[in-house]
C-alpha cells in the first residue's frame, strides 16, 4: 500500500471526550461561519485527505508554496490550503468554525499572516485576471490568513452519504480486496464510451480502479451529483468486473488551476490509496489560461510525489477501427467522432438516445429518464 | 544569515562526479548541478522512507463494518 502524503495518515477528529469539552466551551470562542468549500476542506484535513495538512496553512507554509510548490519540509504541494479571516482574529485564540449554524471544527490560531492577493494568484494560477473563476475566489478573500491545527467536531453533512469513503475506509477496502496498485479516476460527468475506455486501459495495468466523482460546488449547467452517481452505477454493474472497481465521491472545491490543481488531485489520491491516477487533456482547466498537456508535464517536477499520473492526450471513436481510440494507437485522425458533452445535451433535450458507439444503452436511459439532470 | 542561506544549504561532493554531472544535464531543464542533485536525492530519499503504521484493532472493525453495511465489502 502507498504511504499517505508525508508519511502518515492524518486524523483531526475529536475523540469523544474532546468533543464534549470543546463543544461546552465553543460559545465563548470567536466565531466564524464558513463557506461551503471551506467546510469541504476542514473535512478533508480531518480525515486525513490532506495529509500531512493538520490545519489550514501557517506563513511559512504559504510562502514556501507560493514560491516553490513545496511546503516548508519539502513535501511537494501545489495549491495552498488557507483560512482567511477578519481583522478580529489574533494568534493564540482558539475559534469555533461553523457551517450552516454548526459548529464544525476548533481551531488553535498559532499564526496569522498577510499575503498579497495579486501575488498569490500569479503563483498559484499564473494569472491574476479575474475572470478565471480561481483568481475570482483568491480575490473574495481578506488576504489575512489564521494557520492552525483544526479538531473536527461534525463532520460536514456529505450529498449521498452512501457514496463517501474517508482515506481510511479506502486504505483498508483495498487491501482487503488485495489491491497493490490502484488508478484512480476524477470526473464531473455521467461517463460516455471515451471514459469507460480510458478507465479500462489504465485498469489493464493495475489491480483495481478508484472512480471518484467530485462532489462539490457546482456551476449552473453541469451535471446533477445524483445523476453522475446513478449513471457510474449502471455502467459498474453492466460492464465492470465488480471485484476490480469502487466507486466512492471526493469533496472537492474546483479551483481551475490547470497542473497544479492536477498536482494536488493526485496527493488526495494517494492520500485515499491510490497508486495512479489519470490525467487527461487540460485537467482541472478553464478557458485558455493552460496548455493542454501542461497538467502531464508539470508530474515530471516532482520526483518524490509517488503517486504516478497515466497521462492520456486525446480519445476519441474511430469508425475506421471500429473502436474507442487515442492518438498514439490510431492514423485515422481525419475520420475520428469526439466524445462530447453536446451529444448528452442533445440526449436531454432532444430525447434522442445516442449511438451504442458514443454511451452505453443504459447510461443513455439513466440520463433520459431524468427530468433535473443540469444543476441551474 | 540571509534569507536564502536559511533556505539552501552547501554540501561537498568528488569534483569529478560533478563534472560528470554538469556534462549530463547539458540540454536537459536542469538548470545546474544542484537542481539535478536536489532532484535526484528527493526521488531516493521518497522511496526510502518507512512504512506507514496499521489502524488500531478498534478503528479497523469499525471501518470495515462501515464498508459492510454499505456494501463495498461482502
Ligand atoms: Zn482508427
Amino acid at each position: 500500500m502507498i504511504r499517505p502524503h508525508g508519511g502518515r495518515l492524518i486524523d483531526r477528529t475529536a475523540s469523544d471526550r474532546e468533543r464534549e469539552a470543546l463543544l461546552g466551551s465553543a460559545d465563548e470562542m470567536t466565531s466564524l461561519d464558513v463557506h461551503s468549500g471551506k467546510a469541504s476542506e476542514i473535512q478533508n484535513i480531518a480525515t486525513g485527505v490532506y495529509s500531512p495538512l493538520e490545519g489550514f496553512f501557517s506563513g511559512g507554509d504559504l510562502e514556501s508554496v507560493l514560491d516553490r510548490m513545496r511546503l516548508e519540509d519539502d513535501t511537494p504541494w501545489t495549491i495552498p490550503i488557507v483560512l482567511d479571516v477578519p481583522k478580529s482574529v489574533k494568534a493564540g485564540e482558539d475559534i469555533v468554525l461553523r457551517h450552516d449554524g454548526k459548529p464544525m471544527a476548533v481551531m488553535n490560531v498559532e499564526d496569522v499572516h498577510t499575503s498579497d492577493l495579486g501575488r498569490y494568484s500569479r503563483a498559484v494560477f499564473g494569472t491574476d485576471d479575474p475572470q478565471h473563476p480561481g483568481v475570482a475566489k483568491v480575490k473574495e478573500m481578506t488576504g489575512r490568513f489564521a494557520g492552525g491545527r483544526i479538531t473536527l467536531l461534525n463532520e460536514y453533512d456529505v450529498p449521498f452519504p452512501e457514496f463517501y469513503l474517508r482515506p481510511s475506509e479506502t486504505r483498508v477496502l483495498f487491501r482487503e480486496k488485495g489491491w497493490e496498485t490502484v488508478v484512480a479516476f476524477q470526473t464531473r460527468n455521467p461517463p460516455h464510451v471515451g471514459h469507460e475506455y480510458v478507465q479500462k486501459a489504465a485498469l489493464t495495468f493495475t489491480d483495481g480502479l478508484l472512480i471518484n466523482p467530485v462532489i462539490g460546488k457546482k456551476k449552473s449547467g453541469d451535471f446533477q451529483d445524483g445523476i453522475i452517481l446513478k449513471t457510474y452505477q449502471k455502467l459498474v454493474e453492466h460492464y465492470y468486473p465488480k471485484d476490480r472497481v469502487v466507486l466512492s465521491t471526493l469533496l472537492i472545491d474546483m479551483w481551475y488551476g490547470g497542473p497544479k490543481e492536477a498536482i494536488l488531485h493526485a496527493i488526495m489520491r494517494k492520500n485515499l490509496g491510490c497508486t495512479h491516477i489519470i490525467i487527461g487533456r487540460d485537467h482541472a482547466g478553464v478557458g485558455k489560461y493552460y496548455g493542454p498537456f501542461d497538467a502531464h508535464e508539470i508530474f515530471k517536477q516532482f520526483p518524490d510525489l509517488e503517486i504516478e499520473p497515466f497521462t492520456f492526450r486525446s480519445f476519441a471513436y474511430c469508425p475506421r477501427c471500429g473502436s474507442p481510440v487515442n492518438d498514439k494507437i490510431c492514423p485515422h485522425d481525419k475520420d475520428l467522432i469526439n466524445y462530447s458533452g453536446t451529444m448528452v445535451r442533445a440526449l436531454v433535450n432532444e430525447g434522442k438516445l445516442p449511438s451504442r458507439e458514443m454511451m452505453r444503452p443504459e447510461v443513455a436511459e439513466v440520463i433520459a429518464a431524468e427530468k433535473d439532470v443540469f444543476v441551474e | 544569515m540571509t534569507e536564502e542561506e536559511k533556505k539552501y544549504t552547501t554540501i561537498s561532493i568528488p569534483t569529478p562526479l560533478a563534472n560528470k554531472v554538469k556534462e549530463r544535464i547539458k540540454g536537459t531543464g536542469f538548470s545546474s548541478v544542484s537542481a539535478y542533485t536536489t532532484y535526484v536525492l528527493r526521488q531516493i530519499i521518497s522511496t526510502d522512507e518507512p512504512k506507514e503504521e496499521a489502524f488500531s484493532k478498534e478503528d479497523e472493525e469499525r471501518i470495515k463494518e462501515r464498508l459492510r453495511s454499505l456494501g463495498y465489502l461482502d
